[in-house]
């Protein structure tokens, strides 16, 4: 493939790119958390694409490597005064490889049956991490001010966070683009439509699937890490919740499933419905009902999201939107 | 192991059970590269069911299928797409949300010749264009109506570039005219030098274009020839005599 | 190892199984009828938890009362959910469903949190104890477990012996067969769905006898009516019952040798393989 001749990939990765640039140019911190939580939605939500949109297996439980991959960087910045950029880097690694291990046997299961064990794994670790005391059981790890002084303070160092954000949106984006267009992500969309004859047409649906369900838990666990890092405390409840896991969900189907730009979509207006409701004093306590709503919506009527919808509308749409 | 290089595949007593059924009992026969073997039987006889075992979409309780002289039993099917065996369904099975050339594409890209995106997509155009599909190539494939599906079924398998096409009733529902049409296809297929085994309930067309017929019964072979010596087979004019419309079109295709 | 005390706690924990098998068995009744894994379970129980809590304290009735409101309030919720979330999509794949029923799950816990606040609330009952050695019966235990069966009883009867009952059945065997044989599956459907929520409403209220809970407690049980379900077959309520008193022995003997912390550990590692070496449950049929 001509990477030069992707126009829309250059679009897509130029738009995020001038967004994410904002908070950098301004200065401004409120600015910077809010895109960093748009940032980590996005990488979340296209992560989860790829193996429910793509694939056709829906990861209920996928925050699961969000949490292994803030968990892993904090323990090995905290403990063992690892850089951020090395301990990210470890947390995605550990985060792959539990994939691959939990991907092999849980991969064989169909339909509702492994959207009901990515819970059960989701729930088996939070349990299981909140007894873990070398990362501090159920009250989790906190980082003392001195962490952040070897980035030149607090300041520098959430910044950096940012930054790292970024850099994993704009990948994320890429990955999901190359899989796409690869002759790879043809296999995993052959899955997605018909397993079985995905298979005798020559495809081997388990190392496609792994594969595909490793790289979707890679990012989610260097966007863990990341945030947890700018955070500076991590607990089990907030770093395996399930919720958020389901609003990834929600953000996919919003924006259309099984296209690069839709989870983009998805999580961007969900992100921004969601601090607009938290934030207004009429609706702060009814955000979570107005989400719920707009979900039930979005399933009942719009089931291919936005992007979906949009490339349903026209061939020409079809043929400019990945 | 078979010593004969001319023989592409060799079935050798394979039996399937499932539970207390019997589906296949003890079935045997080989066939030759570039023939085209019939394979009918009543319903229930056991034809998809063999398929399936051949392809490895479920291991035989017992026997072995040797395939271009490697024994390949139980192998799954996708190692067995790329060893070049290619089969269509019985019942169509598009990959709906895809584009007519993405099906296509899938299988020049995972068959036989393992090929890149790029040179799958101009198998795929060329086979489209021999199936008579060039024009629907943008749809998706679950918009096709049956008789599209039916080519696209078999457009699928062949963009894999098989030495061995097994087709699953590829006929069936599909008017005198669209059967004509894809009787065409079928030979042309074998002039490319592929070996086809097709089930087929339409008798006068699996007798036309067949060189060999096997005959199974509940699960046996009951007989094997040319399609006039199966015609003329008492057992299997017997076979048939629950469903006289076969029965007597036997009994016309002997005369 | 203390004997009597694995009795006590195993006691204690097949009462409790009673009442968790009652709230699973409103989970696979729904799946078994429509294929449906219901989302809005936790939530639903939680809100049998608060019709009771809130018959006691607001209208100052028996708390058991409660019980006959949140049977009527959970089959006419439960039908409401059907028309208006579930219907439109019941043909389509499980993704749909899945994300349909959680969306009510988001809309209960959202208007929940604004009407109950997440301030945690008890029922003070004293029914008194029953005690024989370290063995000690909570009366408000007996009684869960004695309105549980009785449910439970009612209904193996209504699905058995009624009319309704038994297109209840038609329909899960063979929804089309049974729309053939001229059964109203709309209804049917619908109708199971009020019966599966109102189950959860009953087992919530139960456990609101027993616990003190929030409107986010239904998550705990809606999770561990999922590891019941899985362990007596998806769709087969005779399993869930027995797959909630394995579940809730198996806690209370567990919590003896181990730390309570690990117990729910231990439950999901558990639900995952039996997911994937039995899918069929450990009494399905294979």
């Amino acid at each position: 493939m001509n990477l030069w001749k992707q126009p829309f990939l250059w679009a897509t990765l130029l738009v995020i790119l001038v967004f994410a640039l904002i908070p950098i140019v301004t200065g401004s911190a409120a600015l910077r958390e809010d895109w960093l939580l748009i940032l980590l939605y996005l990488v979340l939500a296209s992560s989860i694409n790829i193996i429910m949109g793509y694939t056709g297996y829906v990861s209920f439980g996928h925050i699961v490597y969000f949490g292994i991959g803030g968990y892993v960087a904090f323990f090995l910045i905290q403990q063992a005064g690892m850089h951020l950029v090395f301990a990210t880097l470890i947390g995605g690694l550990v985060a792959v490889l539990i994939a691959v291990l939990i991907g092999m046997p849980v991969l064989r299961l169909r339909g509702a049956y492994f959207a009901l064990a990515t819970i059960g794994i989701n729930e088996a670790m939070r349990n299981f991490v909140a007894n873990f005391e070398p990362f501090g059981g159920s009250v989790g790890m906190f980082f003392n001010y001195e962490v952040y002084t070897a980035y030149g303070g607090a300041k520098d160092a959430l910044w950096l966070a940012y930054y790292g954000m970024v850099v994993v949106a704009l990948a994320v984006v890429a990955t999901s683009f190359f899989v796409k267009k690869s002759k790879f992500g043809l296999g995993l969309m052959a899955i997605r439509e018909d397993q079985d004859v995905a298979q005798v047409l020559g495809i081997d649906p388990a190392r496609h699937k792994v594969t595909a369900y490793a790289i979707s838990a890679f990012f989610p666990a260097l966007a863990g890490a990341l945030f947890f890092f700018k955070n500076g405390v991590i607990e089990p409840g907030p770093a395996f919740l399930l919720h958020r896991s389901i609003e990834g969900l929600v953000m996919v189907m919003l924006g259309g499933y099984g296209t690069v730009l839709g989870p983009i979509v998805g999580a961007f207006v969900y992100e921004r419905l969601r601090s607009f409701l938290i934030t207004n004093p009429t609706f702060s306590s009814f955000h979570l009902f107005i989400a719920g709503l707009l979900l039930l919506l979005i399933v009942l009527f719009v089931t291919a999201g936005v992007v979906g919808w949009l490339r349903q509308k026209s061939p020409t749409l079809r043929r400019v939107l990945e | 192991m078979t010593t004969d290089t001319s023989v592409i595949l060799d079935i050798q007593d394979v039996s399937k059970r499932f539970g207390g059924l019997l589906a296949l009992d003890r079935v045997s026969f080989g066939i030759e590269k570039g023939e085209i073997l019939g394979l009918i039987g009543p319903n229930g006889a056991g034809k998809t069911t063999l398929f399936n075992a051949i392809n490895g979409v479920y291991p035989p309780t017992e026997g072995h299928v040797i395939f271009q002289g490697q024994d390949v039993t139980g192998l799954p099917s996708f190692k067995l797409a790329r060893m070049g065996m290619a089969r269509t369904h019985q019942v169509v099975r598009p990959l709906s949300e895809l584009s007519v050339r993405e099906n296509v594409t899938v299988g020049a890209c995972f068959g036989r010749e393992n090929l890149s995106l790029d040179q799958a997509g101009r198998v795929a155009d060329e086979v489209l264009a021999f199936v008579g599909l060039a024009e629907r190539r943008e749809m998706l494939a679950g918009k096709l109506n049956v008789a599209q599906k039916k080519r696209l079924e078999l457009a699928r398998a062949l963009a894999a570039r098989p030495t061995l096409l097994l087709l699953d009733e590829v006929l069936a529902g599909l008017n005198p005219h669209e059967v004509a049409g894809m009787l065409d296809v079928i030979r042309q297929i074998r002039e490319q030098g592929v070996t086809i085994i097709m089930i087929e309930h339409l008798m006068h067309a699996v007798m036309n274009v067949s060189d060999r017929v096997v005959v199974l019964n509940y699960g046996a072979k009951i007989a094997e020839g040319t399609p006039t010596a199966v015609s003329n087979n008492q057992q299997v004019i017997e076979a048939y005599l629950g469903d006289p419309k076969v029965a007597r079109q036997f009994l016309e295709e002997a005369e | 190892m203390n004997i009597e005390a694995l009795l006590a706690s195993s006691i204690d924990g097949l009462m409790l199984g009673f009442v968790y098998g009652l709230a699973a068995m409103g989970l696979t009744l729904i799946f078994g009828v429509m294929k449906v894994i219901n989302l809005g379970h936790g939530p639903i129980i939680a809100l049998g938890m608060f019709i009771v809590y809130l018959v006691a304290t607001q209208l100052g009735l028996n708390p058991y009362l409660g019980l006959v409101i949140a049977l009527l309030l959970g089959l006419a919720f439960g039908i409401v959910v059907y028309f208006l979330a579930v219907h439109r999509v019941i043909n389509a794949p499980e993704l749909t469903t899945l994300l349909a029923t959680f969306s009510v799950n988001l809309m209960i816990i959202g208007v929940g949190t604004v009407v109950f606040t997440t301030t945690p609330r008890a029922l003070a009952i004293d029914l008194g104890t029953w005690q024989s050695g370290v063995i000690t019966v909570l009366g408000t235990k007996a009684v869960a477990v004695v309105i549980a069966v009785i449910v439970t009883g009612a209904l193996y009867a209504f699905l058995y012996r009624t009319r309704v009952g038994k297109s209840i059945r038609a329909v899960a065997n063979n929804r089309a067969a049974a729309e053939l044989m001229g059964i109203n599956s709309t209804w049917v459907l619908a109708l199971s769905f009020g019966i599966g929520t109102m189950l959860a409403m009953i087992s919530g209220g139960l456990l609101a006898t027993l616990f003190s809970f929030t409107i986010l407690s239904g998550g705990i049980y809606e999770l561990k009516s999922f590891v019941i379900v899985v362990l007596g077959g998806l769709g087969n309520p005779t399993g869930a019952l027995v797959g909630g008193i394995v579940l809730g022995l198996l806690e209370g003997i567990t919590t003896i040798f181990i730390p309570v912390g690990w117990v729910p550990v231990i439950e999901y590692v558990v639900f995952v393989l039996i997911i994937l070496v039995r899918p069929t449950g450990l009494l399905g049929a294979r």
